[in-house]
């Protein structure tokens, strides 16, 4: 039982593991990442989405520096009055384009080099993170009908010795009490009561500690959004549609312009090698689903703008924390560095999502006792100098000479600097 | 440092045994079990059988209700989300808050759509990012639930906007050229001058009148007769040494209050390396708020003001004094020495709207130097505009009929007008009467239109404190009702097409240079030129004239009366605002009422309660029950309850305007049972050359042989006969010794190896270090004027619940920050009263006994030295409030926020008779658009958990993670208390202690001979630390007689100490 849960617990740890070195491991020359992370959500490479297509980019403004300036903050060189960009602009109805201040030169070479280089067929590429082996084989049947096995056998035990009990003392001549009938010992009723009241305060218990949690929560939503199709297979970058984890509290569902920004162009499912399936094996018609969207946008396909009267999508929401507890994403994501997935599961893989933690504070309790705290990469951390003293290889002795730190600490969770205390979450 | 005797109560004072049995209990009503006496358990009136159905019922509902499936939510996003907002990010917008004439550069915090904090504007250098109580509980005006909501006509709803221009203009049209008037509040925004100018250009012989509801007219015409301006120069009490304030609440209410306050704080504050402050002098006939943080006070009745001016004057220019009363001669003789050797640096100022008086003054601020020092005129102040004589005429036009049209906004003559019979009369006589106000009070109960106008938070717009100083509004929501701001009502009247927001673009652009520097602008929210001082040429030649008027005062009779403004009420046009309601004055410490202030000797005099003799008074303010008088002026006459206060002038009587508003404002202004609260006394002002001045000199008072019960929350929590919780020191004696209170500190700790070693000595306990934060917060008591922004501020941030008068009156209100007020002095002399305020919040003990008592864990410390308060985790044994030596803990006695499950927990109505009713406000705080206003970051409480100040954790928790995020440490910019950002003394300082360059840190360093903390000899070791107030006085009172009291009960503690 324990192996096996180490084993899926370390097997969990290591896909996370993997997860977020894939997630952190954008680095520069990786052109095609880097394009996919940045820049994939209005562009192609061959196709014009909400940006233009962007091959052959480098013949049509040759000037490579203006270029880095237009990739980095394209709104400066729109203020410089640049007829070229200020045409380009306006001739994709004024939609605004994102800046990337925190690109590098390499890096934006290396998503030109990308887009310049004739496209190939690629393999279709699969996320990292091996397969996950979660289900532990349940032995708690066995054991349970061991056990009542034993019980059964104990029953009658105990009823073959107080029949010889009672020959020998008939043989004797002891006088014998009236026998009782095992139903009515109160032994019996004593242990069977002691018994049920065991098993049922545990379920009863289980069952309150239940109340209001819902782990694999996974409602039909109105419109099949397949976070596979677009995190996964298309490799959109999380925070593009949930923005917010990375600002506040809320990781938020995105506001239907942001999902109309690539369905303006995308107008239908056309993978027919990955069919759509919904969990109860019904297959979903991807074009459909995107018709959908635009109903709700009142976006009119052949027209090509928005004709219809719009109303908003009601998501079925999945994630649900009481009103008492203060979740910030933000914490998690920018301060923590922590990948959706730790929390969210393999969401580039769901076609549905479901909820995949119970959300339960012994849930989270247990994380922040075992994460650990970017303590040296963080100056606000700095402070901290108890703690950054007790990190270090080697401390002063009385005498003042260098010896080898005895209470060495590697790294610090975030219990280590009270992230388990109660006004952390509860304010 | 002297063995003062502070005292709260009478009771306190004479140690009553009412007030003994009182301090006993930390909650003060019985537990409901008498009913068992003498009988059997089965045949009391809750027998074990019901509590069995009982727990089996609840037993049953819990489980019902628990089993229900999760409800399904919906998350619905926006459609096109605006790039400026992210759900669950606030932004902030500058604005402004106009009201009347006052007008405070505010930042609003708005948290998904919806402006929840107001906050000061920082970069206003007449404010300074200070606020007032009024202010920060504007934003839940906004949410009134008695708003108007749509135009009306013959208060029938009109169904549109244009319905209702059509009817109006044909209304004005139909006028056959009888004057159009506009009567508003004063206005001090360029734009809407212009606007109004258009609008009354297309009306020939229309005009516009502005009244004050609290008029300086006699301030503004003595300026205009003295400097030539009908304005007011700015007081620059930061460049005066010696300060003295004739009946002016110059702190709490009068003219410009924060600007006051800001230059005040600065003559005030103490450098310890080298000590030196501001003098403050107070002659006064109650005991205002101002009067309380003076120096020196000298008493007088009203009707001497006159006197007592023209007295200062002649002494300062070396004539006799001609004031009869020995003591006020020798007082005014004092002054006038103090302000003679502070030539250009001393200023005198008063509050009465005699203009003869004001004159008066004048002449003295001319001969001590005041002009073109303290007083600067560089950038008039135009704050106040109504000239009284106008609005009288005006009243005399109207019943003359000759008024065709009167449109009014922001103005309510009909409530708050001397004469207001006079003038409820003269509305109905003309033809097309048109109200603007927001709500359904008293004048717009008379008009025939009405079109409310939007919240300052709903509208654009602009104000000019000063001459050059502009502050710009701006909306934060879009208008909740079918409301329209009056300037785009009078734009759309005139026949301009233009929205006022493009108007007020164009305007303001023009201005500005173009339309970046007017975004630049409107996002800093002010304009401001570069600062400049100067003085005006004075003209003296009214002196004689005012004189000889002055000489001529006939005496006053043998009661007198003097009305005032309540910091937290004003003039009452907030009055239903139940966070201002629910203030507890900062003198009288009473909530939810106005009533008669009267002396101990009247009090004795009127209903035989003699407070000044321990037997006589026992049960005096440990009841809330008081007697009521009846007051008469003239002809008019009020029954109001009187409440017994020292300070006051023994034969003056002081009453509080704002009150007694129309039941139509809402809910607030009621008592459950639908009564009035308060009495509305503006009839009692008289009017004196054609200026209304808030005083009478021939008032009658009788006992009306009624009672009245008074929520008075001074003697809610009290220290259990601990003393040393105050110090005060005088200024000459902190200078000879500036280390007495450490030493006293030292000396009193020195069983526990004095002050160094007390913390580890002092205690069993194992000693916890703080590796990261320690978070630490310091009140200085010298700048503490009890004006209560902190606590309303608290309020708004902390969701902290309104219980309403009925529940303050068990002693359920919920404060989480209280401003202590202590007397000290002889009670029956007026004039030796010294008044000293202490804010006391959790003081986040690291000992806290708090924490040990609790038996489910739900009050613990935190390692950045926080008294945790976990609500979910808490069961309502209320250990930890009897274990809390501050009385900070409070207790959700019912559910008043409605967060309960089941609603029918907000009827309590288990045959307590007048008990245990939840108010009409409380109520109203539970309606939908009231809730609005709820921070969303801070968990809304439910019935039966204890709840207190938690040092604003969900801002703590943000400063952090927002330093987290730009990787860097923490600044003291990052993390601040919602009290230390309201207060605009300064008098809070708040950060991580542990950071030797944190503000918190040099305030414990430069501070330290007035450091102490609050029964430190308790060793709870309290991270709230307070500076001993200092008192720029050589008098120091009451020594003698508690000289062995005060040994004897530092024996007292020092056992006590021993034991714990």
């Amino acid at each position: 039982m324990n192996y096996q849960s180490r084993i899926a617990k370390t097997s969990i740890f290591s896909i996370l593991l993997l997860l977020v070195i894939s997630f952190q491991n954008l680095k520069a020359q990786d052109g095609k990442a880097l394009f996919q992370a940045n820049c994939a959500s209005c562009h192609a490479v061959n196709k014009v989405l909400t940006g233009p297509a962007l091959a052959g980019i480098e013949e049509r403004v040759p000037d490579k520096k203006l270029l880095h300036d237009w990739i980095r903050n394209n709104a400066k060189v729109l203020a410089s009055g640049n007829k070229y960009f200020n045409d380009l602009k306006a001739a994709y109805n004024n939609t605004p384009m994102s800046t990337f201040e925190a690109l590098s030169d390499a890096d934006i070479d290396a998503i030109l080099k990308y887009v310049s280089t004739p496209v190939k067929e690629e393999a279709k590429t699969t996320p990292t993170g091996g397969e996950g082996e979660e289900k532990g084989s349940d032995n708690s049947l066995l054991f349970g009908i061991l056990s009542l096995i034993l019980a059964v056998i104990t029953l009658i035990l105990l009823q073959v010795n107080s029949n010889l009990k009672k020959l020998s003392d008939d043989k004797e001549g002891v006088p014998a009490y009236e026998p009782v009938p095992f139903y009515r010992n109160k032994t019996y009723i004593t242990l069977f009561m002691l018994v049920l009241f065991v098993i049922g305060g545990y379920y009863i218990i289980q069952g309150a500690i239940g109340l209001g949690r819902n782990k694999n929560y996974q409602p039909e939503q109105p419109i099949f959004y397949s976070h596979k199709v677009h995190a996964g297979t298309n490799q959109i970058n999380c925070l593009y549609c949930h923005g917010g984890a990375q600002l506040g509290k809320q990781a938020n569902i995105p506001s239907l312009n942001i999902c109309m920004n690539c369905h303006m162009a995308i107008n239908e499912y056309s993978d027919k090698s990955e069919k759509l399936y919904r969990e109860d094996g019904t297959e979903v018609n991807g074009t459909a689903e995107i018709q959908k969207l635009y109903s709700y946008t009142g976006w009119d396909p052949k027209q090509r703008k928005y004709a219809n009267e719009p109303k908003p999508i009601e998501w079925v929401r999945i994630h649900n924390l009481p009103d008492h507890v203060y979740f910030n994403h933000s914490q998690h994501v920018v301060a923590g560095k922590q990948a959706c997935q730790t929390c969210h599961g393999e969401i580039q893989k769901e076609n549905e999502v479901y909820q995949f933690a119970d959300l339960s504070m012994g849930w989270c309790i247990n994380c922040h006792r075992e994460t650990k705290v970017q303590f040296t990469n963080n100056k606000f951390y700095s402070i901290y100098e108890k703690f950054h003293e007790q990190m270090k290889d080697s401390i002063k002795n009385k005498d003042g000479e260098m010896v080898a730190n005895p209470h060495k600490l590697d790294s610090i969770t975030v219990e280590t600097i009270g992230g388990t205390e109660c006004q952390k979450c509860h304010y | 440092m002297a063995n003062k005797k502070y005292w709260q109560s009478f009771g306190e004072l004479h140690n009553s045994e009412a007030h003994q049995e009182n301090v006993q209990n930390e909650f003060r009503e019985e537990l409901p079990f008498e009913d068992l006496e003498g009988k059997g358990l089965l045949d009391a009136k809750t027998p074990r059988r019901d509590f069995l159905k009982y727990l089996g019922f609840s037993t049953a509902a819990a489980a019902v209700a628990a089993s229900c499936e999760t409800p399904v939510k919906k998350a619905i996003p926006y459609l096109n989300k605006p790039a400026e907002i992210t759900p669950g990010v606030a932004n902030y917008y500058a604005t402004t808050f106009v009201s009347g004439g006052e007008v405070i550069p505010v930042v609003a915090k708005v948290r998904d759509g919806r402006p929840i904090k107001i906050e000061g504007n920082d970069l206003s250098s007449i404010t300074k990012g200070g606020t007032t109580p009024r202010v920060q509980a504007s934003v839940l005006d906004l949410y009134d639930t008695a708003r108007l909501r749509y135009p009306l006509h013959d208060g029938k709803e009109v169904s549109s906007l244009e319905a209702f221009d059509k009817m109006v203009s044909e209304a004005l049209a139909g006028l056959g050229g009888a004057p159009v008037v506009l009567l508003t509040s004063t206005i001090t925004s360029p734009s809407t001058k212009q606007i109004i100018t258009e609008f009354l250009a297309k009306y020939p012989g229309g005009r516009h009148v502005q009244y004050d509801s609290i008029s300086y007219s006699g301030l503004l015409l003595a300026n205009e007769a003295a400097y030539g301006k009908r304005a007011f120069p700015a007081y620059q009490l930061e460049k005066a040494k010696v300060v003295v304030g004739l009946g002016a609440d110059f702190l709490g209410t009068w003219l410009n209050p924060l600007e006051q306050q800001k230059g005040y704080t600065q003559g005030r504050k103490i450098n310890e390396a080298n000590p030196e402050m501001s003098k403050h002098y107070q002659f006064e006939s109650m005991l205002s708020m101002t009067g309380a943080n003076a120096d020196e006070r000298f008493t007088h009745r009203p009707s001497e003001t006159g006197a007592i001016a023209l007295s200062l004057l002649n002494a300062v220019n070396g004539q006799g004094v001609s004031v009869s009363d020995a003591k006020l001669k020798a007082g005014i003789e004092k002054v006038a020495k103090d302000l003679l050797a502070n030539k250009g640096a001393a200023v005198v100022m008063c509050g009465s709207n005699d203009v003869n008086i004001q004159v008066v003054v004048n002449a003295i601020n001319e001969a001590i130097g005041a002009n073109g020092t303290v007083l600067n005129w560089a950038a008039p102040s135009q704050t106040r505009q109504g000239v009284d004589s106008e609005f009288a005429k005006l009243v005399d036009d109207m019943n003359a009929g000759s008024v065709g049209a009167l449109l009014i906004w922001d103005a309510n003559p009909a409530y708050d007008y001397a004469d207001a019979e006079k003038f409820i009369a003269a509305v109905k006589k003309v033809k097309v009467s048109v109200s603007f106000n927001e709500k359904m009070d008293e004048t717009t109960e008379l008009c025939k239109y009405v079109l409310p106008a939007n919240n300052y938070l709903e509208s654009w717009g602009d104000a000019e404190p000063k001459a050059g100083y502009i502050s710009l509004m701006q909306p934060t929501i879009s208008p909740l009702f079918k409301t329209r701001q009056l300037q785009d009502t009078l734009l759309t009247w005139t026949g301009n097409k233009t929205a006022y927001h493009d108007y007020f673009n164009t305007f303001w652009a023009a201005k500005v240079g173009g339309q970046a520097a007017y975004l630049k602008a409107l996002q800093d929210g002010v304009i401001e030129p570069a600062a400049a001082v100067s003085g005006t040429a004075y003209n003296g030649a009214k002196v004689a004239e005012a004189t000889a008027a002055i000489n001529s005062t006939k005496k006053g009779g043998k009661i007198e009366l003097v009305l005032y403004e309540k910091v937290s009420m004003g003039d009452g046009k907030q009055a239903n605002n139940p966070w201002l309601q629910e203030m507890p004055d900062p003198i009288t410490r009473i909530t939810w009422d106005n009533y008669a202030i009267i002396s101990p000797s009247l009090g004795k005099e009127l209903f035989g309660i003699d407070v000044l003799n321990a037997t006589a008074s026992d049960t005096y303010d440990v009841e809330m029950t008081k007697p009521m008088a009846t007051v008469k002026v003239g002809n008019k006459e009020v029954t109001i309850p009187t409440i017994i206060v020292p300070g006051i002038q023994a034969n003056t009587i002081a009453i509080a305007v704002g009150y007694g508003r129309s039941e139509n404002i809402g809910k607030a202004v009621k008592h459950y049972d639908g009564s009035k609260l308060g009495q509305n006394v503006f009839g009692f002002a008289t009017v004196n050359n054609g200026n209304v001045v808030y005083a009478a000199s021939d008032v009658t008072i009788t006992d009306a042989k009624k009672i009245y019960k008074l929520a008075q929350t001074q003697t809610h929590a009290s220290y259990e006969g601990r003393r040393e919780v105050v110090k005060e020191v005088t200024l000459e004696s902190f200078k000879k010794n500036p280390k007495q209170i450490w030493e006293a500190r030292d000396k009193e700790l020195a069983p526990f190896g004095g002050l160094a070693e007390y913390e580890k000595q002092g205690t069993i306990y194992p000693h916890y270090d703080r590796p990261g934060i320690k978070w630490g917060m310091s009140i200085d008591l010298n700048s503490c004027y009890g004006c209560g922004a902190c606590v309303v501020a608290c309020t708004a941030e902390n969701n902290v619940a309104v219980v309403g008068k009925s529940e303050v009156l068990r002693a359920h209100e919920m404060h989480w920050l209280r401003i202590d007020r202590y007397f000290s002095g002889n009670a029956a002399d007026a004039d030796s009263i010294q008044t000293l305020f202490q804010p006391m919040l959790c003081q986040h003990c690291d000992n806290a006994p708090c924490e040990n008592v609790c038996p489910v864990a739900a009050t613990n410390h935190s390692s950045e030295g926080l008294n945790q308060m976990t609500y979910n985790r808490c069961i309502g044994t209320r250990y930890c409030a009897n274990n809390c030596p501050y009385k900070v803990r409070r207790f959700n006695w019912a559910d008043y926020t409605g967060a309960d499950s089941f609603p029918d927990n907000q009827k309590n109505t288990g045959g307590l008779g007048d008990v245990g009713h939840l108010d009409g406000s409380v109520l109203m705080m539970n309606d939908e658009l009231t809730r609005m206003v709820l921070n969303p970051d801070v968990t809304v409480r439910s019935r039966g958990v204890i709840e207190k100040c938690s040092f604003c954790v969900q801002r703590l928790q943000e400063g952090k993670l927002k330093a987290k995020k730009e990787n860097r440490t923490l600044t003291d910019n990052d993390a601040k208390t919602a009290c230390q950002q309201a207060c605009a003394a300064d008098a809070i300082v708040f950060g991580n202690a542990n950071n030797t360059e944190s503000q918190i840190s040099k305030t414990r360093q430069d501070n330290k001979n007035r450091m102490f903390f609050t029964l430190e000899q308790l060793h709870v070791l309290p991270n709230v630390n307070y500076l001993a107030k200092v008192r720029n006085t050589d008098v120091v009172l009451g020594v003698k007689a508690e000289e062995e009291e005060g040994h004897e009960e530092h024996k007292a503690e020092k056992k006590e100490a021993a034991h714990s």
